[in-house]
């Protein structure tokens, strides 16, 4: 049995959005493991996303509990927070949240600046076959470059986990496999533990694990016996 | 190597540059005004201080009738004094070759032994005149210069009836003529008044006070109480006819440098707060904008393991940055400003070294209170950014909570059309930021009403002074009192129409614990060249037994009409009388008190005597009557009212030009400040909004209407608010410029108000309108979608 990475007991979530209350998460009981690319699969609202934050420590859940390599998230207070996400967490997101005033490589930089052991953002942009694309800025690039970058940024630190929410929800399908492509590759090289938010059923097949959400809990959670590559993808 | 969030910085501040330079002009303004006004203020006392230390100026001065050398050594055995020097002073009528007006000259002494020990005089040239010679003079060397004499030049002077002829030996600079102005006139003119030191033998000789002095100058030891001294001196000198002696304050030269330095620590206590406030909150609204523009960029610097601290001081540093903008600039226009008022101070003050003290720390004061500011107004928005919880911040903001109030429904019941709903509720959804706006705009109103104010309260005093009160075109000064036949004689000069007498008295006015130092000016009753004014332009003439005074001296001494004041007169003959106040008058310049002249004359029992001529002169044969003052004797000094006035108006209205000119560009830097970055920020928040309602079919200016109302609908609102304020500041400016020497009214004037706001108002709409046309620019389809 692989060692376990994150563990969740009974995390609920309630959000107030203006003067609306939305219950995202209601009763959560989840392990995640070394190594393994999890597909979490779900309708919007059904609390995907919100469990991505608290497993990334950008977000505290309301109530239950989490641990990270048996290091209890939930006790941390900000500037612990802080400290996890710069040494062990990697996020892309669906918009890619590039900083527009910064080139590919500033943008991967970023993060190399106040990470322990990077690797040099040329390398990183390299991976993601951005190798001459390096002094761009997120305006003079494609979705897919501009994911591909965000990936990059994510994976130039050597994360132990890398939170992808919804990476291919703006792009479309072919450069979506191609985005898809480099997580599974880093996955394998690296054995970084990967969770891919989406809902778009056809990527749970690359995923070793899927998870299935329903209005805020985990309606089933089902295991590939075979996997398919990102390159077999179709949809 | 630099860090990639610096880069973003750099790279933000590159972006915001029209934003960031009009927040830095205004926050360069404080900067400018803070420098310049401690530099002024510093080099100003500094140079004085040192200037009076190295040329040991005198403490306490007091003139006397004549008192015999003997009280010399009695003098400096007193109490606390330190040094004694006993002079012969006395003013003449100078013949300048070259020069067709009539010239005064203020005599000193020199002692026997060489240079004085007190008010030691710099020699800028030559030397000394020989203490045997009779006919040596040291003359001021802005006197030779604007007279264009040289050592070895000669020049005649009508000492006490006698003319002699006087060859220069040196030029010189005194710490005691700083401020050199001569007797009646209202600037220093240099060519018509200069300063003469001649060896005592010469002087006493001329003016028949061998063996005597007519005026002391001590030096107090640095434990002694001046008012002490004063008594004691006071005590002494009171048989020989003394004016009473007096401590630095009385001082002409003296009082024109304090009331200057004091008027520049007011203008730097003033001014820079208000541009720093400014500054502050302009900051604090750009930085809430930014802020809230880069919501999903601060959270992604969260997610990528940036602390808090890091986060807060990224947004600091990039108000830093506008502030090092501002410092720069505001250094740069500070230095300019010290220096130009270094030379103006140049034209009117008498100094021969300027210490430049805006060195070091005014320039490190000025930059941390810009810091501050700037720190201040982006403090908010940067720790909004960085408690941002990241989760939150990554995901589109939630609407403004907008709610129903009975604004609403006053806006309903009006039936106004949805743009100016649009307008209003969004003035008042911010309310403060609203407010804070308005107050800006308010405050470039009052920056350029206050200053206005100049002009017309000027005017007032020039009206009053010289076209009311003062309508002489020449003064004849005797050099003591003469017969009141004197009077009628005058009109047989040439050029002279009419003539009147006039009698000065120095007096001490009491009243309790109250009490002033003056002079009671005489005058016949219904005189029509120097007549004594109420606030309505009757001319008042005083009953016998009465005295009128002005406002300023009768709220000094807390008494009004029909209370009675101690009066005493010094000099000659000290006597104390009771008078009546019988009106109080508005009077500009000088604190005043009117009597009946025949009613002093009995008050004193003395036979008819006047001490000032004033005539009505007659333009074409001016050059004639100038030729024959120069030998008149007893003549003091003739003041020319017609020049007085010339140069006295065109001096004010070079400087309020300038003042003027200032003001409203500092005026148009904060309404430039404030209204384009409010139309800015608003473009920024709204530009969803307006788009989509381009998209449901409004028009471009439909659009624009909505993005210019709300700024010129609090321009507009702000203007009676700045005018108040520009009351204000303008009631406390004229307050602290007053002095003894004169006070300024506040003349309200319509027009005053009407220019500040057309100025405010087009700024506003011209710098709306330039975010405007990036509304016009704007394409709809790719605002419409931009995530939030």
């Amino acid at each position: 049995m692989p060692e376990i990475v994150f563990r969740t007991e009974g995390i609920t979530k309630v959000y107030q959005t203006g003067e609306v209350k939305v219950f995202a998460l209601a009763g959560v009981d989840l392990s995640l493991y070394a190594g393994e690319m999890a597909v979490l699969l779900g309708p919007s609202g059904s609390g995907k996303s919100t469990l991505l934050n608290i497993l990334g420590g950008l977000d505290r859940a309301t109530t239950g509990r989490v641990w990270f390599r048996g290091k209890e998230l939930t006790d941390l207070p900000d500037r612990g927070l802080t400290r996890y996400r710069r040494d062990h967490v990697g996020f892309v997101f669906q918009f890619y949240n590039l900083v527009p005033s910064l080139t590919a490589r500033e943008n991967v930089q970023l993060v190399t600046d106040v990470s322990h052991d990077p690797m040099p953002a040329e390398e990183a942009l390299a991976m993601v076959d951005l190798a001459d694309r390096l002094d761009h800025f997120p305006s003079e690039m494609s979705g897919g470059e501009q994911q591909r970058v965000a990936i990059a940024r994510a994976i130039a630190k050597r994360p132990e986990i890398l939170l992808c929410d919804e990476p291919t929800g703006a792009l479309d399908s072919k450069t979506g496999i191609q985005v898809l492509q480099v997580l599974e590759e880093i996955n394998r090289r690296f054995g970084t533990t990967t969770v891919i938010i989406t809902h778009n059923a056809d990527i749970q097949r690359m995923a070793h694990r899927v998870i299935q959400f329903q209005d805020g809990k985990i309606s089933s959670v089902h295991t590939n016996d075979t996997r398919m590559s990102a390159e077999e993808l179709v949809w | 190597m630099m860090q990639a969030l610096d880069r973003k910085l750099l790279r933000d501040f590159g972006r915001l540059w029209k934003q960031a330079l009009a927040i830095a002009m205004v926050l360069a303004c404080g900067v400018t005004t803070l420098l310049g006004g401690l530099g002024t203020y510093n080099s100003l006392s500094d140079t004085r201080d040192t200037y009076y230390e190295r040329n040991r100026f005198a403490d306490v001065f007091t003139t006397v009738k004549r008192a015999p050398d003997r009280l010399a050594a009695e003098l400096a055995e007193l109490d606390g004094v330190w040094a004694v020097e006993t002079r012969t002073t006395g003013y003449a009528v100078l013949d300048v070759p070259g020069s067709s007006v009539s010239v005064t000259g203020q005599i000193i002494s020199l002692p026997d032994d060489g240079a004085p020990r007190l008010n030691v005089p710099i020699i800028n040239s030559g030397r000394l005149p020989h203490p045997d010679a009779t006919g040596g003079v040291m003359v001021n060397t802005n006197f030779a210069e604007a007279n264009a004499l040289r050592i070895g030049d000669h020049f005649f002077a009508n000492l006490n009836g006698q003319k002699r002829r006087l060859t220069i030996t040196g030029t010189a600079q005194s710490p005691e003529f700083i401020y050199t102005i001569g007797p009646g006139a209202l600037l220093p003119n240099n060519a018509t008044f200069g300063i003469l030191w001649m060896p005592q033998a010469a002087v006493n000789a001329a003016f028949d006070m061998t063996g005597a002095f007519n005026d002391v100058t001590l030096k107090l030891a640095a434990s002694a109480q001046e008012a002490d001294v004063i008594d004691s001196v006071d005590r002494l000198l009171d048989p020989y006819g003394s004016l009473g002696a007096v401590g630095r304050e009385f001082q002409i030269s003296d009082a024109f440098i304090s009331s200057e330095i004091t008027q520049q620590r007011v203008m730097a206590s003033i001014l820079p707060p208000i541009f720093f406030g400014i500054s502050a909150f302009l900051v604090s609204m750009v930085m809430g904008r930014i802020i809230a523009l880069e919501r999903s960029q601060i959270g992604l610097l969260k997610a990528v393991g940036y602390s808090d601290l890091e986060i807060c001081l990224h947004y600091l540093l990039l108000a830093a940055l506008i502030a090092v903008g501002g410092i720069l600039i505001g250094w740069a226009g500070g230095t300019w400003l010290a220096r130009d008022m270094a030379r103006q101070y140049a034209q009117y003050f008498d100094f021969p070294f300027l210490i430049f003290s805006t060195s070091g720390w005014a320039y490190g004061a000025s930059a941390i209170a810009a810091l501050l500011t700037t720190t201040l107004g982006a403090a908010n928005a940067a720790v909004r950014a960085a408690r941002l919880a990241p989760a939150i911040a990554m995901q589109p903001p939630a609407p403004p909570n907008f709610k129903r109030s009975l604004i609403d429904r006053a806006m309903a019941a009006m039936r106004l059309s949805q743009p100016t709903v649009m307008i209003l509720r969004s003035l008042l959804r911010w309310p403060l930021r609203s407010g804070l706006t308005l107050l800006g705009i308010a405050l470039a109103v009052s920056t350029i009403v206050s200053p206005s104010f100049f002009q017309p309260s000027l005017d007032k005093i020039i009206d009053s002074a010289f076209y009311e009160s003062n309508r002489q075109d020449g003064m004849l000064v005797m050099s003591h009192d003469m017969p009141l036949s004197v009077t009628e004689a005058a009109v047989d000069l040439p050029a002279v129409l009419s003539s009147e007498g006039q009698q000065f008295h120095p007096v001490v006015l009491r009243n309790g614990i109250h009490e002033k130092r003056t002079s009671i000016q005489a005058n016949p009753p219904g005189t029509d060249l120097s007549r004594v004014i109420d606030s309505t332009g009757a001319q008042v003439d005083v009953p016998p037994g009465g005295v009128v005074l002005t406002d300023g001296l009768a709220a000094h001494l807390d008494v009004g009409p029909g209370d009675t004041v101690e009066a005493t007169f010094l000099g000659d003959r000290k006597e104390t009388h009771a008078l009546m106040v019988t009106d109080t008058i508005a009077q500009y310049f000088g604190i005043g008190a009117y009597m009946d002249l025949d009613d002093v004359n009995a008050l004193l029992r003395q036979s008819p005597r006047i001490s000032t001529i004033n005539v009505s002169l007659n333009d074409a044969d001016i050059d004639a009557l100038h030729a024959e003052l120069k030998d008149i004797p007893n003549l003091t000094s003739v003041v020319m009212m017609t020049d007085a006035r010339r140069s006295f108006s065109e001096t004010i209205e070079q400087n309020i030009g300038i003042i003027n000119t200032i003001y409203i560009t500092i005026g148009l830097l904060i309404t430039i400040g404030v209204t384009y970055n409010g139309a800015r920020i608003q473009l920024s928040e709204r530009s969803r909004e307006l788009a989509s309602l381009r998209i449901l079919g409004f028009t471009r200016s439909e659009v624009s209407y909505i993005l210019i109302g709300e700024t010129m609908l609090l321009a507009v609102l702000a203007q009676p608010l700045g005018w108040y304020i520009g009351m204000v500041i303008a009631t406390g400016m004229f307050t602290s410029f007053s002095s003894d020497l004169y006070n300024l009214p506040l003349v309200v004037s319509p027009a005053v108000f009407a220019k500040a706001s057309l100025i405010v108002l087009i700024a506003s709409f011209a710098s709306v309108m330039v975010v405007r046309r990036r509304l016009d620019k704007q394409d709809l389809v790719s605002v419409m979608k931009v995530r939030e």
